[in-house]
């Protein structure tokens, strides 16, 4: 890192070739690493080795292609709070949803399974191919989103 | 009037090349320096807004995968890991042509960084090109979001006989997807040669790396389809060489055995596309946003603006590039990867 | 009196040259990159939209009158009170402090002569006309019935125009994220290097904490919207239970962004009282570091509570115990602020003028709507009042008892600078006094109602409840016509009203500094820093009949005493 600093560029610092390239390589040397890694029978931990990796991948590239290693502390107080706040929200919903998520599981099931559109295009046409929830969704249901809706409009 | 010309002649009115000092500064600042520091906060805390734009569907993800790890297993095993790890390979290469090309322009060789961005847009390109691939398989195979969703084992969608599908022996999705990259391509060759013709070299040159970076697409779905073709031949070996061709290799057969195993699939398959669908169509539609800005780059590259006190544009569109890319590293494991 | 050779020496020559007559033309207007001007379109704008919004909520009281159908159907109610919600929150209280007020007065408060980013600026303000085109059309097509939180699954199902309208608040997030973001940056890199964290107005720390909401916030509603806009097209079955889908899900999406979204709209206010609290009691602010803090305190509180929202949607109990526990510390950084500004009134030179009006019914009126919000975060009383009137009474004295009402004060202090007019003060605490009268017959009645069990979002109701509705609407058309005299008599001054010189109320936070109104460049002479609240060093003089810094009473000048200007 020393020879980023080498020549007075007043407010810029360019990052030497060499480390760039080495951080490229390091970088396709660790999505290789996970690819494989991936096949082997790591039961559950493989969730948590692979986000380390993508962790430790996702580092090198803001450290040093985005030049957070030479960034202004405000600045990267800044990005990394944004990392806080995700986590919140995960958090916290995560924390809430398990309780009631067997409802939802069993909705379907109570129900009918959900009608499905045969052999349709995404997208396309939607208006015309709005699914129609079987009838017995419709009467004594529920809640009101069992409501046949032929026709979404915009 | 004086209220739009005193305040409009910073970045993009100036016509060509004469280099004063303090050309590019706004008149609200006082130096260079506080002129880029602006922008650098102002370019972190846009991606701030992004990170928690995409946050949304990551906690989607992480509930759904929380409730349903079985049901991430079996859908993950439609997403095929060699063109992720490529696509994975192609982005991490399009930010070291980024880092490098602010590294050019801060040392002011325009030249060079104009060289880089290039790449990196025809990376950005090729990029969609593989993901149109990927796309386009999963749609011959009705592998939608939920309420479309409806794989069948075993099925094998009919090869296209008309048309460009047809001739290309291609999927007629990738066809359509490739419609608007074709469209423009066309058009930015067209510009090109109009230009050339015109005598605006400048203009001439930069429609043409348009039509480049265009032509990065083609490229990408090229090697995808390429790809995609000799795999599902040696499926088909497979399938032919042993009773259970499913077993091996196939994850996701073997999973669910039998004929019939639609219905013995959770309805919640389909939520994990829906996932998978929203996640990389949104980072797909970052990296389209990504490639104006870099196009836009390329032309200020040619018209030479870029000093080492003035490079903060390439900087701010390189973080974002990279963030793009950070995005697509975890996007990456959370969907090819899970086991 | 700004032809006196001083005055021009003091606040510069700007009669000719000022940021409203610099130029010219439509043009002029709608491609300004002047922070000045954008905030005045956003003014204009934003109250476009509280007239819109406030005749729709005119219509529903009118229609509440009795409790029987009047002239609207029960689906034209649900329009109705949908459309009042969205384009009030969405279209209106969000933009109006900050985005008005602040684009105007941020970047003078700090010296410097723009905005960081004045292009984002102005795409922001193009951004808020195209989301609420958006918002209009949905009323002009379908209409709109899901409530301005576009529940799920109701959402998903209704036939109204759910994506003209999320589209518009989507785009309308967008012009708030701009907002924020130019807000933020500008504070951190425009201000003059002696000006340090602590020699910020208060003002300005709020608009630094709602632009940390907005920045940290708004996406997530951003997202929340494209899904919903998705799972409306083609069902992607994240929301939609028939799918596999968590409605609730959904909530938990829209209160991460919305619970911190009435913190974008109720800060701002705090921050406008803070000034309006010093300057008319024409003392130094107390505690300002308790101030500045807490406002930051309640921006990042903002962000733990938004489970209260839940707490009868089948969350769990666990959660629905936290998020109650931490709801109830926000209370503490609010009672600081409203502390530290009684704080700052005692023994004050207090002087009654409209602005100062308008700061104490808000600290009457936050007061209730703070100390209500108690029983709702509460768990027990809330299962009883949620869904209720109580909960509208509440919802509406902080916002427009807190934020309206905060509007209406710093648009009477600041109208001085903008335009370079003093507006008439017997009328505009006429007007003040008639929204206080009316706000609190409208809304007070709605407390007593829903603790007795009224239902909000109802066209109908039983006959026990119709004379606190009546009074209600009475109420409410009293408040529409002081807001109209207020708006009045602002109108008013803008073209007949007295001229004034650059700081007629002996304000010290630096945009009274510049002459009224401001020059292009905000400052045609170099800034003299001093402390937001040192009113001490502000003496009055006669001549220019303004007050000006002491250190630039001349020597043989004779010392004007700093009491008692004839007119404030």
């Amino acid at each position: 890192m020393t020879d980023s600093h080498d020549h007075d560029h007043g407010f810029a610092h360019p990052v030497s070739v060499k480390l760039l390239l080495s951080v490229f390589f390091s970088l396709v040397f660790l999505t290789v690493l996970t690819i494989v890694l991936n096949d082997l029978p790591l039961g559950s931990a493989d969730i948590v080795i692979a986000m380390m990796i993508a962790t430790l991948k996702a580092s090198l590239v803001m450290l040093f292609f985005m030049h957070m290693f030479w960034e202004k502390g405000f600045n990267v107080v800044a990005f990394l709070s944004s990392l806080f706040f995700v986590s919140l929200f995960i958090g916290f919903t995560l924390m809430d949803t398990g309780s009631y998520r067997d409802d939802i599981d069993s909705f379907p099931e109570d129900k009918q399974p959900a009608p499905r559109v045969p052999r349709t295009a995404p997208g396309v046409s939607s208006n015309d191919v709005r699914p129609m929830p079987p009838a017995t969704l419709v009467e004594g249901s529920i809640s009101p989103l069992a409501k046949p809706n032929p026709h979404v409009r915009l | 009037m004086s209220t739009v010309e005193t305040t409009a002649d910073s970045h993009d009115e100036h016509d060509d090349d004469h280099h004063d000092h303090g050309e590019f500064i706004a008149h609200h600042f006082d130096s260079a320096e506080q002129q880029f520091d602006s922008g650098k906060l102002g370019i972190w805390v846009f991606l701030v807004t992004e990170v928690l734009f995409f946050s949304g569907l990551f906690v989607a993800y992480t509930l759904y995968r929380y409730h349903h790890p079985e049901v991430f297993v079996d859908a993950s095993q439609f997403l095929d890991k060699v063109l992720g790890g490529i696509n994975t390979v192609v982005l991490l290469f399009s930010s070291l042509t980024m880092a490098w090309a602010v590294r050019a322009a801060q040392l002011g060789n325009n030249n060079f960084a104009g060289k880089l961005i290039l790449i990196t847009m025809v990376c950005a390109a090729a990029f969609l090109g593989i993901k149109a691939v990927e796309y386009s398989h999963k749609w011959d195979l009705y592998i939608l979001p939920v309420s479309y969703y409806n794989y069948m084992e075993g099925y094998h969608p009919e090869a296209e006989t008309g048309g460009i599908a047809g001739a290309l022996n291609i999927s007629k999705w990738l066809v359509t997807l490739s419609m608007l990259p074709l469209l423009c391509l066309a058009l930015f060759s067209a510009g090109a040669l109009f230009m050339a013709a015109t005598g605006k070299r400048l203009m001439a040159q930069f429609m043409l790396a348009l039509a480049i970076m265009m032509s990065g697409y083609f490229v990408g779905a090229f090697a995808g389809q390429t790809y995609q073709n000799w795999h599902e031949a040696n499926l088909a070996a497979e399938e032919h060489a042993g009773d259970h061709g499913h077993d091996d290799g196939h994850a996701a057969e073997s999973a669910t055995a039998g004929p019939d195993s639609t219905s013995e699939r959770p309805p919640q398959i389909g939520v994990f596309f829906s996932i998978y669908y929203c996640m990389t169509g949104l980072h797909a539609v970052h990296v389209i946003a990504g490639m104006a800005a870099l196009s836009w780059l390329y032309l200020r590259c040619l018209k030479a603006h870029f000093r080492p006190d003035y490079f903060g544009p390439v900087d701010y569109v390189g973080l974002y590039w990279h963030l793009v890319d950070l995005i697509w590293i975890y996007l990456f494991p959370l969907l090819y990867l899970i086991n | 009196m700004s032809a006196t050779p001083q005055a021009q020496k003091l606040f510069g020559h700007a009669e000719e040259n000022n940021y409203l007559k610099c130029s010219s033309g439509i043009k002029s207007w709608l491609f300004t990159l002047d922070h000045k001007r954008i905030g005045i379109m956003y003014l204009i704008g934003v109250t476009v939209a509280l007239f819109l919004a406030g005749i729709f909520a005119l219509i529903l009281r009118s229609e509440l009158f009795t409790g029987d159908e009047n002239f609207l159907t029960e689906a034209q109610y649900n329009q109705m009170f949908t459309l009042h919600g969205a384009i009030m929150v969405f279209a209106f209280i969000i933009p109006s402090i900050p985005a008005a007020l602040g684009n105007f007065v941020l970047p003078m408060m700090l010296g410097a002569k723009d905005v960081a980013f004045p292009r984002l600026n102005l795409a922001s303000f193009y951004l808020w006309m195209f989301g609420t085109a958006f918002l209009l059309t949905a009323m002009l097509t379908n209409g709109l019935d899901t409530g301005w939180t576009f529940y799920t699954p109701y959402s998903i199902t209704t036939t109204t125009a759910v994506i003209y309208a999320t589209m518009g608040a989507f785009i309308l997030g967008f012009s708030s994220i701009f907002t924020g973001l130019n807000f933020l940056v500008t504070v951190n890199t425009m201000r003059p290097k002696s000006m340090g964290w602590f020699k910020l107005p208060l003002f300005i720390w709020s608009l630094y904490a709602t632009s940390i909401i907005q920045i940290l916030a708004t996406p997530v509603l951003g997202i929340t919207l494209l899904l919903l806009i998705a799972e409306r097209v083609m069902h992607i079955g994240i929301f939609d239970p028939a799918y596999g889908g968590d409605p609730v899900l959904f909530q938990h999406f829209f209160w991460f962004y919305s619970h911190p979204a009435v913190y974008i709209m109720i800060l701002p206010a705090m921050g406008v009282i803070s000034e309006l609290i010093s300057v008319y009691s024409h003392k130094k602010i107390f505690g300002y570091s308790f101030i500045a803090f807490s406002s930051v305190a309640i921006a990042l509180l903002g962000f733990l509570v938004w489970g209260h929202h839940m707490f009868t949607s089948g969350q769990s109990q666990l959660v629905t115990l936290v998020f109650s526990a931490i709801t109830f510390s926000v209370a503490i950084p609010s009672a600081v602020k409203v502390f530290n500004w009684l704080a700052t009134l005692y023994k004050g030179s207090i002087k009654l003028v409209t602005p100062m009006c308008y700061a104490l019914s808000f600290i009457f009126l936050f007061g209730i709507g703070g100390l209500t919000g108690l029983f709702l975060g509460t768990l027990s009383t809330d299962i009883h009042l949620h869904d209720t009137y109580f909960v509208v009474a509440h919802f509406h004295f902080v916002m427009v008892g807190g934020t309206l009402t905060a509007l209406l004060g710093g648009l009477y202090h600041w109208w001085p600078k903008m335009f370079g007019r003093m507006y008439n003060d017997f009328l505009g605490r006429v007007g003040c006094f008639l929204v206080f009268v009316g706000f609190n017959l409208t809304f007070f009645p709605q407390f007593v109602m829903g603790s007795r069990g009224m239902p909000r979002r109802y066209a109908r109701y039983d006959p026990e409840f119709e004379i606190f509705h009546q009074a209600s609407t009475i109420g409410a058309f009293i408040l529409g016509i002081g807001i109209l005299l207020a708006f009045g008599v602002l109108v008013h001054a803008v073209f007949f009203g007295r001229k004034i010189g650059g700081n007629p109320f002996g304000a010290a936070s630096l945009e009274w500094q510049s002459s009224s109104p401001p020059s292009f460049h905000n400052f045609d002479h170099k800034i003299h820093m001093n402390a937001p609240y040192d009113f001490g060093a502000m003496v009055y003089d006669e001549e220019m009949d303004t007050y000006i810094q002491r250190d630039f009473v001349t020597p043989e000048s004779p010392e004007v005493p700093a009491a008692e200007p004839t007119k404030a």
